[in-house]
């Protein structure tokens, strides 16, 4: 539990950790039916659907760079950039 | 004079100036203050700017607007610029996106009315719209019953008589299992048939925007205006939308249905199955011919499902990390910023990341994921031969009529056994309607679930229309 939840970055509350961790016992046990089926031979299926539609490769206008900083919890409007707390160091 | 309610009355009413797009708006603010406080569909009620919308379509109403003055609620999960756009949780309190989805923009050139953002399960996740961060919705058939989800108030918001039309998103069946709880119709379009773009990511190869309605006459110009490629998403398909509404009449003579038969041996309540023998009466009362078939894989699309799609959720919301959108814990560094933002997320969203984190790690991505994708595969066929001897398959859309506030939160395994006989449509990337087809003995609506070829949205709606023509719903009970 502890390491899935790091590979996450979730922080999971004592209780919640407990709950989920039969929880989660119980759904992967559902899930592992499907062990059971043959699939010799059988590709994955991930694309669905229409085949995915190709664009030229030509820059157009996206967003606006202020529109986008306007919804960030914290940025430096001037230079354009958004800001998140020290990276390094202590 | 009375008020039109539907959709297609509306727009009659205001293109010949019978009234105003104004008096249509007013009207449904006016319910949505009356009857919404105990049902709680709404987000968010975009009062100022829909009733300065519809003065504008007064003053100028656009040429050939298939939408004109009809007011419309969205699902909270699908982008409108400068209004509040949470996906029902805790991390997008406060988010405005600057931008709105292709759907939105295509309602207003349809002369839409965006009335208000609806609940909905946190980032989607759920059945029954109790884990939306802001509070359950309830059923307005029974207070004391979840609408279903996560769509669950876009569906109350038509079913209650609100707005006449709305948009939900639909990843293992949140379109359809609520309307079929709350008694309206709801429709999973083909997977590409609707664009994607603002719509906040789940399940990337699962997800589509899917209209309700009361009727499949209103359903069928709502879907043809929001269809469609798209340039901004990539997996929408180059098929262009047709003329819905014109296909609807006629008789079913010809159409083949198929009933998957050995899905209903077990675990389906007795009123559901009721409630389905009559919908497939309707059907052979306007022509169909009714046969068995056989989906031999198709009990095992909720194991895959909630493989898959949490997989994919565990990537998609590894953006709600505090740097770029929505609300930010306090930190004094950048890897507690990401851990104690992400403390945010509720319950369900958490189960679900942890789930598909793990499916996707080292060691078990070849026995859970890929195996996963493979059975995904095998459904897949099924249906293909299926379709080789019928033109669609029905089922009940949901096992049991709407199931009470509480009793499944704390069993998420039992919550996810909801979407039992939706969940194939998406894995299968084919459309599906879900039609009302009468009440229970307790009075609760039951709906019949239609799953049809790729892009075959059309012979959906038609047959749709078949059963809704044959089985009128009774009115809601007075609240």
């Amino acid at each position: 539990m502890e390491r899935i939840a790091a590979l996450a970055r979730l922080e999971l509350t004592g209780d919640e950790a407990v709950r989920f961790a039969g929880q989660l016992t119980s759904i992967l046990a559902y899930a592992d039916q499907i062990r059971q089926v043959d699939t010799t031979g059988v590709e994955s299926d991930v694309a669905s659907g229409a085949p995915p539609q190709w664009r030229e490769d030509v820059p157009v206008p996206s967003l606006e760079r202020d529109g986008v900083l306007e919804s960030a919890p914290d940025a430096d409007r001037t230079a354009g950039l958004f800001k998140v707390p020290r990276v390094l160091g202590s | 004079m009375s008020l039109p309610i539907g959709a297609c009355d509306i727009r009659a009413a205001v293109a010949e100036r019978r009234i105003s797009a104004v008096e249509i708006c007013r009207a449904a603010l006016d319910r949505v203050q009356r009857l919404d406080p105990p049902l709680h569909a709404f987000l968010h009620v975009n009062e100022t700017r829909a009733l300065a919308r519809a003065a504008e379509l007064d003053r100028q109403p656009p040429p050939d607007a298939p939408l004109l003055g009809v007011p419309i609620a969205l699902k909270d999960n699908i982008c409108t610029a400068g209004m509040p756009t949470t996906a029902g949780s805790r991390l997008l309190e406060h988010y405005v996106p600057p931008y709105s989805a292709t759907v939105v923009e295509r309602l207003e050139r349809a002369g839409a009315v965006i009335l208000g953002k609806t609940n909905c399960d946190e980032f989607a996740m759920g059945s029954s719209t109790e884990h939306s961060a802001f509070g359950p919705t309830r059923n307005p058939w029974d207070l004391t019953r979840a609408p279903g989800g996560s769509s669950g108030g876009s569906a109350v918001a038509v079913a209650a008589g609100m707005v006449p039309l709305s948009l939900g998103s639909d990843t293992g069946g949140s379109v359809r299992q609520p309307a079929a709880l709350c008694g309206v119709l709801g429709l999973k379009p083909t997977y590409g048939r609707v664009s994607r773009y603002g719509l906040i990511a789940f399940g990337s190869s699962l997800d589509q925007i899917g209209p309700f309605a009361g009727s499949a006459r209103d359903l069928a110009p709502l879907l043809a205006a929001i269809a469609g490629h798209d340039p901004c998403d990539a997996t929408s398909a180059a098929v262009p939308p047709i003329e819905y509404a014109a296909r609807l009449d006629g008789d079913l003579a010809g159409l083949r249905v198929g009933v998957p038969r050995a899905l209903l041996e077990a675990g389906v309540d007795a009123a559901v199955r009721a409630g389905f023998d009559h919908a497939l009466s309707a059907l052979q009362h306007a022509g169909a011919v009714v046969s068995d078939i056989a989906l031999p894989h198709a009990p095992l699309a909720i194991p895959v499902y909630y493989l898959v799609a949490n997989a994919e959720a565990s990537s998609n919301l590894a953006r709600f990390d505090g740097v770029r959108y929505g609300t930010r814990a306090a930190a004094s560094s950048l890897s507690e910023m990401y851990y104690r933002t992400r403390a945010r997320f509720g319950a369900e969203v958490k189960r679900r990341i942890m789930i598909g984190t793990f499916v996707l790690s080292a060691g078990y991505y070849d026995a859970y994921y890929l195996k996963a994708q493979k059975v995904r595969a095998l459904i897949r066929r099924d249906y293909d031969a299926a379709f080789e001897g019928v033109d669609v398959v029905a089922l009940p859309t949901t096992p049991t009529p709407a199931f009470k506030l509480g009793e499944r939160t704390e069993d998420p395994l039992q919550m996810y056994l909801s979407d039992v006989f939706t969940a194939a449509a998406n894995l299968a990337g084919l459309p599906a309607i879900s039609v009302p087809c009468g009440v229970s003995a307790a009075g609760l609506p039951l709906g019949c679930q239609l799953t049809a070829r790729p892009f075959e949205e059309a012979t959906l709606l038609r047959a749709a229309h078949a059963i809704e023509g044959q089985i009128p719903m009774p009115p809601l009970p007075a609240a």
